[in-house]
């Protein structure tokens, strides 16, 4: 490899003295520094080279991390005896190097994010605080991108199964934790045109005409990508999720009656904003199983408004399933006039997220009752959320059950259908 | 890390955002600049406790006093670290004081090993500050010598430069190192201890 600074001049006339491979070095503990010490030349070098002041000095950084061979090791070192002026830069640099350590893994705890903003908030309250039904996602989307922090081109080309429930039957897609950023970018995407905010598909799929629901976009995204995605998702991810939270901070905490279009449904800000926290612990759930790290669950007090939405989006997704025939009862609903109670499931959930919810069974107007309670399911905060994401199948959810069957098989697969790509 | 791409004017508006008290811009600042402070603090204290609340004071003092940082005196990160610097300093003194003998003011030789502790502590974490805001080539080689164990020859082909190359900058990099040792400080980090 000839440089352009003529390199061949000094290395031609001493290549052939030169092992071409350098022998290998020895190892050195990690605590300790390989450093050569002045009065041991280390391995001894069998033939000095010969080599000028200049290609001398030029050896000292390397020399000082003991990164040369040992002809030129012995060749600075017996160097070093003559001239002064490269002894002296000899020590700083040795010295330089007892500054160095090894990287160590100071994977900072996601949770000191909270602690710490919560107590910057505490001593001057913001001015313009972030909406309580944003912080889930500010919180969640921190979370994630602190996982990949450190992520090689191995973890960002892993294969990720990606799951959720349609029409009853469990279906998956195939992508990569790039993957699954380009996906998460797509679907927030809703969001940020909802704002009057860049879509961030303009960008990625040229003039094609921006797709409307969350697999449309993410098929858009992957489709005319030219190549699969890579790490180069993170960042434009990373700023769309950080200008949504600066965004609808603007709000003023009430969501201006905006609507997020989802294709087929749309979601007030504030819900589009839980469901996207809720997608994004999800997958960074996919994301921590394909490349074997831990991943926790997200804050109480966040889960519990992810499954409180589930809990909301319940009624609406039973009575499309009774309209497309797949409702277990397999009976036209009873008619209840909006606002009126009518039969209802009593969803009890456990843990620090929990709480208890009245699901009207017959129609989306119609008010949860405790008078008309004719089931009761109960199921872990964290079990409730990986059966709405379509990651447990209905039949396996750990859930206690009392009272009518068909209720509870109806709330169950309807709480899977919630889930999508 | 990347602190070379971002220009000044991200630091600019950071500060107007955090003066006109925008909780959002807050979380920005803490997930760009998190890592380093902990770090930087972990340096000097060597306590991961310790680190955790020097992270939440130096955050707490960016948030309460946004116009005490002045953009024309170098980038936001430089001042984050010096804050970071200052109070991780503080904080060991305190402690180092306050582990000295009981009643007492502390011998003259215990003061000595605390000034001399104080000083080595900041040495690190000067260095660990130059390590991280050097140009990212200089950094990747002495990377490629120093944690990989590669030669200059087998660092200059994964860098895919010159053996001249490699050479030159593991010499530059641990040149900027050195100056970590010296009595004033490095460039755009301005003064602490």
């Amino acid at each position: 490899m000839n440089g352009p600074e003529g390199f061949a001049a000094h290395d031609g006339p001493h290549g052939d003295r030169e092992p071409r491979i350098p022998p290998p070095r020895a190892s050195v503990e990690d605590s300790g520094l390989p450093l050569p010490d002045l009065a041991d030349p280390g391995e001894p070098a069998p033939v000095p080279l010969d080599l000028s002041h200049d290609v001398l000095k030029s050896l000292l950084g390397a020399w000082a991390l003991a990164a040369c061979s040992a002809a030129e090791t012995a060749a600075v070192e017996e160097h070093l005896g003559d001239c002064g002026a490269c002894a002296d830069e000899a020590r700083r640099l040795r010295e330089a190097v007892g500054l160095l350590h090894q990287p160590e893994s100071l994977d900072l705890d996601p949770a000191l994010r909270t602690r710490v903003l919560e107590s910057c908030l505490d001593r001057r309250p913001p001015r313009i605080p972030v909406p309580r039904w944003a912080a889930p996602y500010d919180a969640e989307t921190a979370r994630l991108d602190a996982l990949l922090q450190d992520f090689g081109d191995a973890e960002w080309h892993a294969p990720v199964r990606l799951r959720w429930f349609e029409a009853d039957e469990a279906t998956s897609r195939r992508t990569t934790v790039a993957g699954v950023i380009a996906h998460l970018l797509s679907v927030d995407g809703l969001v940020a045109v909802a704002l009057g905010l860049d879509d961030p598909l303009t960008e990625a799929v040229g003039g094609e005409q921006a797709a409307a629901g969350p697999a449309a976009r993410t098929d858009a995204f992957w489709r005319t990508s030219h190549f699969p995605p890579t790490r180069s998702v993170r960042a434009p991810w990373r700023e769309q999720s950080h200008r949504l939270v600066r965004t609808v901070s603007f709000t003023g905490g009430g969501a201006g009656g905006l609507t997020v279009p989802y294709g087929d449904f749309g979601l007030p800000l504030h819900d589009a904003m839980l469901d996207r926290a809720f997608e994004c612990w999800v997958h960074a759930e996919d994301i921590a199983e394909a490349v074997d790290y831990p991943y926790e669950p997200p804050a109480p007090r966040h889960l519990h408004r992810m499954i409180d939405l589930a809990a909301r989006m319940l009624p609406v997704a039973l009575a499309e399933r009774q309209r497309a025939g797949l409702s277990a009862t397999g009976r036209p609903p009873r008619l209840v006039t909006a606002g009126e109670p009518g039969r209802s499931l009593r969803l009890e959930i456990e843990g620090a997220a929990g709480g208890e919810w009245l699901i009207p069974l017959d129609s989306p107007g119609a008010v949860g009752s405790a008078d008309f309670e004719v089931a009761h399911v109960a199921l872990d905060g964290v079990e409730f959320c990986r059966l709405a994401a379509g990651h447990v199948p209905p039949e396996e959810a750990a859930a206690g059950q009392v009272g009518d069957r068909e209720a509870i098989r109806d709330v169950l697969f309807a709480a899977a259908g919630l889930s999508r790509l | 890390m990347a602190q070379k791409d971002v220009p000044p004017r991200w630091d600019h508006k950071m500060q107007q955002r955090l003066a006109r008290g925008e909780a959002a811009a807050l979380g920005e600042l803490y997930d760009r600049f998190a890592s380093l402070v902990h770090s930087l603090a972990h340096r000097v204290l060597g306590d991961e406790r310790a680190a955790d609340g020097v992270t939440r004071e130096v955050f707490a003092h960016v948030w309460e006093h946004p116009d005490s940082y002045d953009p024309k005196q170098g980038p936001l990160r430089s001042w984050v670290a010096q804050v970071t610097h200052r109070l991780a300093v503080q904080r060991l003194r305190a402690t180092e004081s306050a582990a000295l003998t009981p009643g007492g003011s502390g011998s003259v030789e215990e003061l000595e090993s605390l000034e001399s502790k104080v000083r080595r502590a900041s040495v690190a974490a000067r260095a660990d500050y130059i390590v991280h805001s050097m140009p990212a080539p200089l950094r990747a080689a002495l990377e490629l010598a120093y944690v990989q164990r590669r030669d200059y020859r087998q660092a200059a082909v994964d860098l895919g430069v010159t053996e001249d190359e490699a050479r030159r900058r593991l010499r530059l990099g641990l040149q900027l190192l050195s100056t970590a040792h010296d009595a004033g400080t490095p460039r755009g980090y301005g003064g602490a201890v």
